[in-house]
């Protein structure tokens, strides 16, 4: 049976990682490779790698570094972050990436989708949707969730798919970092709506929040940074527990 | 030597990086001679069935390939232009394994493309392991898993594997995996020197790893 995945992201920042400090034996915790591969190691099924560098030459850095993650994991990985051309995903795709997300230059301009699913294929473009409740309606908001956008959650998340892409990584920024868990019911709606793959982000503050989330909010994938990155829902942990709760992961 | 065939169908580049991290020698060519001489031959392939077939014919590489006697490993697409036709862009293949490739069923309440880890059934003891449900084995796939291939030595009867498609090859006389999706069909194949995987090692974390460092010793 296919599995439940558990997705820890990784936020770089000029080629080093920015959270991640209470990983004991780890000779450099700020290196994003070895810790990686870590999380790899722990039962981790794919890991996101987000370039938050607002220069120039962080974003170079960044490529180098995806060179160096490609030959060193032996698990899939997606990378995204600022991306805006069919060239980003070009030079990503060559540096050995599995995936890349697209996230605010979509909602700006969505044949962006269609041009990376038509060269690199769908199994290539993940759609990141950043959205908030404004006026009891999912508003996708674009720069980190800082600039509210025309479009709707649902119907853009619709349109995303008839585009090319190939899975959605929702994060509701009312949900993100407040510990309290997913917007369970929103998640349903979106995999009920879609027939690809719902990657849940933001939120995650305890085993049960996941297990929700995959359950009742019947999403693909979990993904979450904090509660990995400080140790306080180790990874094998994360997943005998939800293998006791009947969820099927891969162990 | 290792001989990976490239046949102009994409990025060759993360079977490359597991070559490399299992410290194997290898070359990526579509050289005709270089491809007879390695000791090893892997056949990846990502995209489409019937172009990805064009493009093996343009360089001869089909007879090349159905000659070989060295071990020859198929992966995904590569596995799958292997097979007798597949219905993607209905392609007649090369015909070394009696399964034809076909698409995977949408209306099974399943999403395709099938992504991301499942499980892979194979060997005779998988049918008896307790731990594997009923519903996952019937009759076809209890056949089916009598064989045991070198190529999954040393690795549990039932263990998860990454996956990638759309399309998937049936049971058939050369099947020695299974995985479920909908329908049972053919996670690996092997006939005499030749194998297949439809899922991606190169993927797969450490259980990929063993499968291709299994090819690798034949």
């Amino acid at each position: 049976m296919l599995a439940k995945r558990i997705i820890p992201c990784l936020d770089i920042k000029d080629g080093t990682t920015v959270k991640g400090i209470n990983f004991l034996g780890l000779k450099n915790v700020g290196d994003p490779v070895e810790l990686g591969r870590k999380y790899a190691e722990e039962g981790a099924d794919e890991l996101v790698y987000l370039d938050i560098s607002a220069t120039n030459e962080g974003r170079k850095t960044f490529a180098e570094l995806v060179t160096r993650i490609a030959e060193n994991l032996n698990i899939p990985f997606t990378v995204g972050g600022g991306l805006s051309s069919l060239e980003d995903a070009g030079v990503l795709l060559r540096a050995g990436a599995d995936k890349v997300t697209v996230n605010s230059a979509a909602v700006r301009r969505p044949e962006l989708i269609d041009e990376i699913a038509a060269k690199y294929g769908s199994q290539f473009v993940v759609v990141a949707i950043d959205a908030k409740m404004i006026d009891g309606r999912w508003v996708v908001t674009t720069n980190g969730g800082k600039r509210p956008s025309e479009r709707e959650l649902f119907s853009w998340a619709y349109e995303a798919q008839e585009r090319g892409a190939g899975e959605i990584l929702f994060t509701s920024m009312d949900h993100d970092g407040t510990k309290n868990g997913y917007p369970c019911e929103t998640f349903a709606r979106l995999s009920e709506r879609l027939s690809i793959p719902i990657i849940a982000s933001g939120g995650a503050g305890s085993v049960q929040d996941i297990a929700d989330v995959l359950t009742v909010g019947k999403a693909d994938a979990a993904l979450a940074a904090s509660i990995f990155h400080y140790g306080e829902i180790p990874i094998p942990v994360l997943k005998r527990e939800l293998h006791q709760m009947n969820i099927n992961v891969r162990m | 030597m290792i001989a990976v065939i490239d046949y102009d169908t994409g990025n060759l580049r993360s079977v490359e990086n597991a070559l490399r991290r299992l410290g194997g020698e290898y070359v990526v060519t579509d050289r005709a001679d270089l491809i007879r001489r390695a000791d090893h031959v892997l056949l990846p392939g990502v995209g489409e069935a019937s172009s990805a077939m064009a493009k093996l014919r343009e360089r001869g590489l089909d007879e090349v390939i159905c000659s070989l006697t060295q071990p020859v490993l198929g992966i995904c697409i590569g596995m799958q232009l292997m097979c007798r036709h597949s219905e993607e862009g209905d392609a007649r293949c090369l015909a070394i394994f009696d399964a034809d490739v076909r698409k995977l069923p949408s209306d099974m309440g399943l999403k395709v493309p099938h992504m991301g880890w499942d499980t892979v059934l194979w060997g005779p003891e998988a049918v008896t392991e307790p731990n594997v449900p009923q519903a996952d084995k019937p009759q076809q796939v209890c056949a089916a898993l009598q064989k045991v291939s070198p190529l999954l030595k040393d690795l549990p009867v039932v263990c998860y594997v990454y996956y990638v498609h759309s399309f998937a090859p049936t049971l058939c006389e050369s099947t020695v995996a299974v995985t479920d999706y909908g329908v049972p069909f053919s996670a690996a194949l092997q006939r005499d020197n030749f194998f297949g995987t439809q899922f991606h090692p190169e993927k797969s974390g450490a259980t990929g790893e063993r499968i291709l460092q299994n090819f690798l010793r034949l």
